[in-house]
């Protein structure tokens, strides 16, 4: 059942990653690419390694071996630095938004704009977070000068996101996007996902909701047990073929452990 | 605020995709104050405990003594204000960098403040070793800037809490104080013989018209501010707040100014201090709401996680912090030296570190971190002021000025513990 047919190169690309921890190995040999555009969905059970593949990419717990290539060049991130450098921007589920401070300042936390040498340009600062949540067509926000200490959570999911594809990113990593979300705010951070596809962004959804995965994910890559078991295409499976893969697909033998079947 | 739309969002229009999204808010009048009540309720309070307190103050004192609302108590007051002031701004950013629950707190403010007073009236002794009067104050500053600096490596680089940390230097400077004062001096006092230095908290501006230029320089300069604002936000099509609000707030000001002045004037005028006091007040304001350095200050108090993950070096920015709160404790040790016109060994002590930090807490800042402004500096030391100020014209006995003022102390802390909660439970919701 893996795929991998065509369909523009990869923006992102690992091959053969591997990464352990001690006596525990948390990914092996994993091959997992997304492309400009596309929304790719990770999924697996708890323990499957799909922070562990993450935090890889992003350089937080840089891989053993293996190889990274992004926008076709190979690449080494030994940090989230070198991976916003690159492109590369993670929206964590705990989000890390400054309750006390107002929506534009979120957006632009570490990186404000100055005029005058000295002054931070509010307004330049104001109008560029208006263009960017428009561009999400964001309109649940009633001013980016509410402080996000006021907002529900998937309009705090939307400040986080619009955050992220700010500083020329390329590729957008959400973490559980809609985990403590209701069905309303659900509809709009799917909704959300959808945009950054459509404006070509490359889009990984770490989730445990399939049914959520089955609107967005254009593929699917299933981990289990630190391996990649398979890849679908959204319209080519269903549910219960993604199901069985999460639960029981095919694992090559890991020298030195015992795989549990 | 909560319950999204469900509805798709409706695509952009051609032109107008400016407002497409975002309805420029509070153009009417009317829209601006139900907005405003809206945001109390929800517990953004602002300036609107202090400006009651203040009405309370005046109502209770001046029915209840007759030499409360006169033109010499209002000049005694900005003089007998300003200590606690100055050390109230260095306070004020110490908690706005409160750690989510952990509160973050200089307990020893007011001996550090002490010390540096001392060493400056110590330093400025004719011929003994008889420094000019700026040389003196630059010692001092540095001096009490480095203790803020020491605190602040010993807050950060080896995790002791604030708390900890600071009661150690409140003895420590305590006693520091005393044996300066009691080992390099005759009878642990020294007088300030330097004129200069005098008149920092005892020199007015007995000429009417000083008084009036500089509430016009004031008043011109808020004007300008903010009308300037108003119309760059309307050429990048911002919303704005609606022109009579705006009008209403600069006729506020200069009310309230041109009232200060004329009362001021009635007695001796305005006093040298609180000129300085203004442009501390200004410029600090300045430093944390218009800077990155004050941008960062916040988010480091709002969520450090926040902060750290943006690139920003939460412990540079406490150690920045500590050493500013150094700064204003130096500051505020020559004022008070200035007005006693002295030092001795129990200068510094009493209350003056509570009044302090309750002075803060009064004026609106969130013993929580990340939210309050500096001016709250003014607010708070003019309302524990006028309190205490009224207590002793009323004869009022020690026990009963102590208790009273816990009460007042304690009640400010609860308008910021129900209004935090108002706006969480509104954020959860």
């Amino acid at each position: 059942m893996t795929s991998d047919d065509g369909g523009g190169s990869p923006l992102l690309q690992c091959q053969g990653v591997s990464k352990s921890f001690g006596a525990v190995q948390a990914i092996y040999k994993v091959d997992f690419d997304v492309r400009a555009g596309e929304v790719m969905a990770l999924v697996g059970d708890n323990g499957a390694g799909k922070s562990t593949l993450i935090k890889g990419i992003v350089g937080i717990y840089p891989f053993d071996e293996g190889e990274v290539y992004f926008d076709g060049a190979q690449v080494r991130i030994h940090g989230p630095k070198d991976a916003a450098d690159l492109g590369i921007e993670v929206v964590y589920q705990d989000l890390a938004l400054a309750d006390n401070l107002d929506v534009v300042a979120n957006m632009f936390l570490g990186r404000e704009e100055i005029s005058n040498g000295l002054v931070i340009d509010e307004l330049a600062m104001e109008h560029r977070a208006q263009e960017v949540l428009e561009s999400l067509s964001v309109t649940t926000l009633k001013s980016v000068r509410q402080v996000v200490a006021g907002l529900s959570g998937g309009q705090r999911q939307a400040v986080a996101v619009a955050k992220s594809i700010m500083w020329d990113s390329k590729l957008v990593i959400l973490d559980e996007p809609t985990a403590a979300l209701g069905v309303a705010q659900t509809r709009q951070v799917l909704d959300l996902v959808l945009r950054l596809a459509e404006q070509g962004f490359g889009v990984v959804i770490i989730s445990h909701n399939l049914h959520d995965i089955f609107e967005v994910a254009d593929r699917i890559t299933v981990l289990r047990l630190g391996q990649r078991v398979a890849v679908f295409d959204k319209a080519a499976t269903n549910q219960q073929e993604v199901v069985e893969a999460i639960t029981a697909g095919d694992l090559a033998h890991v020298p030195g452990m015992e795989a549990a079947i | 605020m909560s319950d999204d739309t469900t509805t798709a969002p409706s695509p952009p229009s051609e032109e107008g995709v400016r407002t497409a999204g975002f309805e420029t808010p509070h153009e009417g009048v009317s829209d601006y104050v139900a907005e405003r009540w809206r945001a109390v309720q929800a517990g953004e309070l602002g300036s609107l405990p202090i400006i009651l307190g203040l009405v309370v103050i005046v109502a209770v004192f001046g029915t209840l003594e007759d030499n409360f609302l006169t033109a010499q108590n209002f000049t005694n007051l900005l003089l007998q204000m300003a200590p606690i002031a100055f050390l109230s701004i260095g306070i004020i950013f110490i908690l706005l960098i409160a750690d989510g629950e952990v509160v973050t707190i200089d307990l020893s403010v007011a001996f550090v403040a002490g010390t540096g007073g001392t060493v400056l009236v110590l330093l400025q002794r004719p011929d003994d070793p008889g420094w000019p009067w700026w040389a003196a104050i630059i010692a001092c500053l540095i001096l009490t800037t480095v203790i803020g600096l020491v605190h602040a490596l010993i807050i950060t680089k080896l995790g002791v809490p604030s708390f900890v940390t600071t009661l150690a230097g409140f003895l420590v400077w305590s006693g520091v104080v005393l044996w300066l004062t009691l080992d390099f001096t005759d009878a642990g006092f020294v007088s300030i013989q330097d004129q200069t230095l005098i008149d920092i908290s005892n020199k007015f501006f007995s000429d009417d018209w000083v008084g009036w230029v500089l509430a016009l320089i004031v008043v011109g300069g808020y004007a300008v501010f903010q009308l300037n604002d108003v119309r760059s936000r309307r050429a990048r099509g911002l919303g704005t707040r609606p022109m009579p609000i705006v009008l209403a707030q600069i006729a506020g000001v200069a009310v309230l100014l041109f009232a200060a002045v004329i009362v001021a004037n009635r007695d001796r005028g305005i006093p040298l201090v609180t000129v300085i006091l203004a442009v501390f007040l200004a410029f600090w304001t300045f430093v944390a709401a218009k800077t990155r350095f004050g941008r960062h200050i916040y988010a480091v108090g709002g969520s450090p996680e926040a902060a750290r993950r943006a690139g920003i070096s939460v412990d540079n920015i406490r150690i920045a912090v500590f050493m500013v709160n150094g700064f204003m404790a130096g500051v505020g040790g020559i004022v008070l030296v200035s007005r006693l016109r002295s030092t001795s060994s129990n200068i510094a002590g009493g209350n003056l570190l509570l009044e302090v930090i309750a002075a803060a807490v009064i004026g609106g800042v969130s013993l929580f971190g990340g939210s309050g402004r500096i001016v709250a500096a003014f607010y708070g030391a003019l309302v524990i002021t006028a309190i205490k100020n009224g207590m002793e014209l009323m004869g009022l006995s020690s026990g009963f000025k102590f208790i009273i003022t816990g009460i007042v102390l304690l009640l400010a802390v609860l308008i910021d513990s129900v209004s935090k909660r108002r706006r969480t439970m509104r954020g959860l919701a």
